[in-house]
């Protein structure tokens, strides 16, 4: 992007650049809180709302940050944003925060917000900087709810704790996908999206850093 | 810019000056919703409490509801109350971890894996104290993954169960998970800790295939080492180490509520 415009940072991040299908940060929470969308809207949420804050206060005092501390510097601003918000559930949505638990703190090492605050904001306004913040929580969330959309279906059964296939637990018929409600499960739905993201835009496909050698003859030892 | 951003002067000014900021926008936040989140965290007790006596459903006005229910402080020991403590403030999870208000549990007396125990628990009594309908008693052991947290609803008889809930766990989502499940709860409702009236060791159990009997509790099915956390922390708790010389007074009760009955009905015939 040589000049980004004000449309541009909100909606690109979400199918063009993706935070996590195109440049896989974020994968960690991503894996966490997923397991019903509820809570990732929630996440996505809170995510959002750091990283537009963020960007936008760095970008506020960019002329005056000293390069050499500037990471510690949008660490404390990053950090200070989470704790208010992590006080803010704590307070507003107590259940909330509780299923939550300590990935709402873990969003300071979040790499979006860290990648925004200093690939973007470092370098921008801050009103360009807050919708860029925005946009990438947006990209986040999307895939945040597409992932918690399937493993909440068919690991519990349910959308947004509204039951919609009858788990045998509960006396219904669906069995439920036990897989599907543990983290690593995510790694196999984010994949999926990032193979459909990628066969409709083909131009997000990496270029291959090396080139695997061709299937080598085996010969005896010598 | 007439001032390099590099120099030691402008360094130090804006990390000073940005630490300022931070902190007071954080402690502003801690301070300033302290108060709502210690409400919440009291609200989310009692809901438990009420919730695990069948007090409670969605819209229940929980501050209303545990007018109810009084909490008492036990001394697990004797199975006496004490006023040594006050119930609306003692910490019994805190008083595990000091040495001069808990004892160690070790080898095969630690089959809810605690390793320190306190001495006194606070228990909550509904109805009237003195003759309670129900006694919630704060239940917590070893699951497959971690220590559970949770309560037990036992009938004034001390005897029979009014209900089980887990309150915290990190038991596998969808097998040991399912302790949170309804309609598992629900199979808890009348079902008998000991065996015989004058049994001291209590005999209620998870059985896998099946559960026939007044002691036994289908096991969670995938599940076996959470079953088996929580009939060894069931077993801990309602023995003589844990409420068993509590719940001892309330059984005695019925035996002499149960003598009058005898005596009433010979006076009958």
């Amino acid at each position: 992007m040589s000049d980004p415009t004000p449309k541009g940072v909100l909606t690109t991040p979400v199918f063009k650049n993706n935070p996590i299908a195109l440049q896989i940060l974020g994968i960690c929470s991503a894996l966490a809180v997923t397991s019903s969308m509820s809570v990732s809207l929630v996440m996505t949420l809170a995510v959002m709302f750091v990283t537009a804050f963020s960007s936008m206060f760095i970008s506020l005092i960019r002329h005056h940050i000293p390069s050499s501390i500037r990471i510690i510097v949008q660490m404390t601003i990053i950090a200070s944003l989470v704790i208010v918000v992590d006080q803010l559930l704590k307070a507003f949505a107590y259940e909330m925060s509780k299923q939550l638990s300590v990935f709402v703190g873990l969003i300071i090492t979040n790499c979006i917000v860290m990648g925004r605050a200093e690939g973007f904001a470092m370098t921008n306004s801050p009103g360009l900087s807050f919708l860029d913040g925005i946009g990438n929580g947006l990209g986040y969330g999307f895939i945040l709810m597409t992932v918690s959309f399937f493993r909440e279906l068919l690991g519990s059964g349910s959308v947004f704790g509204f039951t919609v296939l009858e788990t045998v637990q509960n006396g219904g018929w669906y069995v439920p996908n036990g897989l599907l409600l543990l983290p690593p499960s995510a790694f196999f739905i984010i994949g999926l999206i990032i193979w459909a993201l990628r066969a409709i835009n083909p131009e997000q496909i990496e270029e291959n850093e090396f080139k695997m050698k061709e299937n080598t003859q085996p010969k005896e030892a010598v | 810019m007439a001032q390099s951003n590099n120099s030691i002067k402008k360094i130090l000014t804006v990390a000073f000056a940005l630490c300022i900021v931070c902190s007071v926008i954080v402690s502003t936040a801690a301070v300033g919703l302290r108060a709502k989140q210690q409400l919440n965290q009291e609200l989310d007790r009692k809901s438990n409490i009420l919730d695990v006596a069948g007090l409670y459903e969605p819209g229940t006005d929980v501050e209303k509801a545990f007018e109810q229910i009084t909490p008492r402080v036990v001394d697990l020991r004797s199975g006496e109350y004490t006023d040594q403590f006050d119930p609306q403030t003692y910490d019994s999870f805190q008083a595990a971890k000091d040495p001069a208000q808990s004892r160690t549990l070790s080898g095969e007396k630690d089959i809810a894996g605690l390793s320190r125990q306190e001495n006194y628990s606070t228990v909550y009594l509904v109805g009237n104290p003195d003759d309670p309908e129900q006694i919630i008693l704060p239940i917590r052991g070893q699951g497959l993954w971690g220590l559970m947290r949770g309560y037990l609803a036992v009938q004034g008889d001390g005897n029979t169960i009014e209900g089980i809930t887990f309150y915290s766990h990190s038991e596998t989502p969808g097998l040991g998970g399912e302790v949170d499940n309804p309609r598992w709860k629900a199979q808890w409702e009348g079902k008998e800790i000991f065996a015989n009236a004058d049994s001291v060791q209590p005999a209620i159990a998870l059985v896998k295939g099946g559960a026939s009997g007044e002691t036994e509790v289908d096991a969670l099915s995938g599940a076996s080492l959470t079953s088996k956390g929580v009939t060894n922390l069931l077993q801990f708790w309602l023995s003589p180490a844990g409420f068993g010389e509590y719940l001892a007074r309330f059984r005695s009760g019925i035996e002499r509520q149960a003598v009058q009955d005898a005596s009433t009905d010979s006076e009958g015939a």
